[in-house]
């Protein structure tokens, strides 16, 4: 695995902004009050006019959105993981995916490595609220190269996206010329003893881990699921074709998310025994994101654990 | 009396009687608030906008957003006049696989600018429209209209202070204040008064205005028309029910379809209401 530097996936969603917006005048960009952590300042300051602060406001965000979308416009509404998909939860579902709006949800510090906030601002169901509304796509990047990739991805697409972006610096391991199709996830590392499935900064621990069962004669599969619905479904059932055995990994809740979205799919075909790693309906707390993932068994050494228990 | 008020009247009660005459077969709507709206929908659709009904989408057309979403049969009745869609459909309102939905759908209906139901959203939605015209530099402008009873959902008020903030003068909110909500009387359910002094202070030209005087709503949306730099809400005094004896002022004709035999009784009224109108 080439880890060739470490950067925070939400600047490169900010940087991407900038570059869409020279690239086309349709690009706006709305967020509440959180620019400079989202990094929507950066696109912000290139292009004022077609930047929108709405204020500590995340209802009426998403309701701008969905007006300047019917312009023609391509908004990218920005804000909190916990925010855009809880607090706004019902203008997410009534005035952009209910009419398809073409509004771009794009969340940052999501998950338990938030840090230091805390419970109350680290989402860790929101993939399972959006993952529920019809129209909607959903989509967690796995490092800042994806993130970039994921941003052109979804402003390209005609129809609501959730962007789930991480927050802390992290290893930037996709490779430049990787494909980026949202909805069909992608195959790291190929291995015919059991399957790892994981999305956003589990991705990463996935590939340590395939690296330390390898030393134990373990072959891993890992597997992106960087976009979360529509689930990679076609690639699941191949592969349970051929290794009986899953791990879902999973900065999120194990209710409703990638687990959940693999597990639905694996039951009608009965091929496979899935395990999901992820936390454990509980909330986040205080701490370091280091020290938050190792709490929440968020770690290569717990998919290692998992693996082995699963094979013997 | 004058000559395009007594048109404009005759439009009105043309709506009203489409109203009852959707809401029965239906068995289920919202008589009161549609029937309180309709010289208001009628001023808007008949004077004030400016649309193509055989090109819906046109990209320079005022622009209507329904934030009441409940008073959907006002806005059909509008729209099949206006020619959007065949009259035929008044009376699919409510029923599967049909394009009338319980609430506006955008997706489904022509002439609907935006899907809406769910209070307190439409002003949000309204907000990126005019935005999207200042952007753009086009001169369309954007019409949301609002309920009394959707005044106690927060979102109106992060819509409202965004308005103002904006400078959205291509944005005209109407209220149809007409006192009644589900559960009773606005001001005993939760008392939003003083409406006027709160939308000023959020920041809006405000115009008190007979929510039935279609010469007063005309003179008012011409005022909202030339306000610059802030963006205007008529706070139009109507009365729920207004046109149908029995359901006037009655809260129990929110959310409630007349019965065959209350439907014709109301639409004889509406009918010698018309005949009087000439």
């Amino acid at each position: 695995m080439n880890v060739k530097e470490i950067k925070a996936p939400r600047v490169a969603y900010g940087e991407t902004l900038v570059a869409l917006g020279e690239e086309t005048h349709s690009i706006v960009v709305l967020d509440a009050d959180l620019a400079h952590a989202t990094t929507t300042n950066l696109f912000g300051e290139k292009f004022p006019e077609r930047f929108f602060n709405m204020g500590i406001a995340e209802q009426n965000l998403m309701g701008v959105a969905s007006g300047l979308s019917l312009a023609g416009f391509v908004p990218f509404a920005s804000t909190f993981a916990i925010f855009g998909s809880g607090r706004a939860f019902e203008q997410v579902r009534n005035t952009i995916c209910y009419p398809k709006l073409n509004v771009k949800i794009g969340v940052t510090h999501a998950g338990v490595t938030v840090g230091e906030d805390g419970g109350s601002h680290q989402a860790i169901e929101d993939i399972s609220l959006m993952r529920s509304i019809p129209n909607m796509t959903v989509v967690v990047p796995a490092d800042a190269v994806e993130t970039a990739k994921a941003v052109r991805a979804a402003a390209a697409y005609d129809g609501p996206v959730y962007l789930r972006i991480a927050r802390p610096p992290a290893p930037v391991f996709i490779g430049e010329d990787s494909e980026f199709v949202i909805g069909k996830a992608n195959v790291l590392r190929e291995g015919k003893d059991i399957c790892l499935c994981a999305a956003g900064l589990m991705v990463f621990k996935a590939m340590e881990a395939a690296e330390v069962l390898q030393a134990s004669g373990i072959e891993a599969t890992v597997v992106n699921f960087h976009t979360i619905k529509p689930i990679d479904k076609q690639l699941l059932l191949e592969l349970a074709q051929k290794i009986d055995k899953m791990i879902t990994v999973e900065e999120h809740s194990v209710i409703g998310g990638l687990g959940s979205a693999v597990a639905e799919v694996l039951s009608e075909c009965r091929l496979a025994t899935v395990k999901r790693i992820g936390v454990e309906d509980k909330f986040g707390q205080s701490g370091t994101p280091d020290q938050l993932l190792e709490a929440y068994g968020l770690t290569s050494a717990n998919i290692v654990a998992t693996a082995k228990a699963m094979l013997t | 009396m004058d000559k395009d008020v007594l048109e404009l009247k005759r439009m009105a009660n043309r709506l009203r009687q489409d109203i009852l005459t959707m809401l029965v077969p239906a068995k289920s709507g919202h008589p009161g608030g549609s029937l309180s709206a309709a010289e208001i929908v009628t001023v808007l659709y008949f004077r004030e906008m400016r649309l193509r009904p055989q090109e819906p989408h046109w990209s320079e057309r005022d622009r209507f957003v329904l934030s009441k979403g409940h008073a959907a049969p006002v806005l059909y009745a509008a729209l099949a006049e206006k020619g959007y869609f065949p009259r035929e459909e008044l009376l699919g309102l409510r029923q599967t696989g049909r394009m009338l939905q319980g609430h506006p759908d955008m997706k489904k209906t022509p002439g609907v600018d935006m899907s809406t139901g769910s209070l307190g959203q439409g002003l949000s939605a309204a907000n990126g429209m005019a935005l999207a015209g200042k952007l753009d530099k086009k001169d369309y402008r954007v019409y949301v209209l609002l309920g009394d009873g959707e005044m106690a959902e927060g979102q109106v008020w992060e819509a409202a202070m965004a308005s103002a903030h904006f400078k959205l003068d291509n944005l005209t909110a109407i209220l149809d204040l007409n006192g009644l909500q589900i559960d009773g009387r606005t001001d005993e359910v939760m008392s939003s008064a003083p409406l006027p002094e709160k939308w000023r202070a959020f920041g809006w030209h405000v115009i008190e205005v007979d929510g039935h005087d279609v010469g007063a709503l005309q003179r008012a949306l011409a005022e909202a028309r030339t306000t610059a730099g802030r963006p205007t809400i008529l706070i139009a005094k109507t009365v729920k029910g207004k046109g149908v004896s029995f359901m006037e002022n009655a809260v129990g004709w929110h959310g409630a379809a007349p019965n065959a035999e209350q439907g014709q009784q109301g639409l004889k009224e509406l009918r010698e209401e018309a005949v009087h109108l000439g």
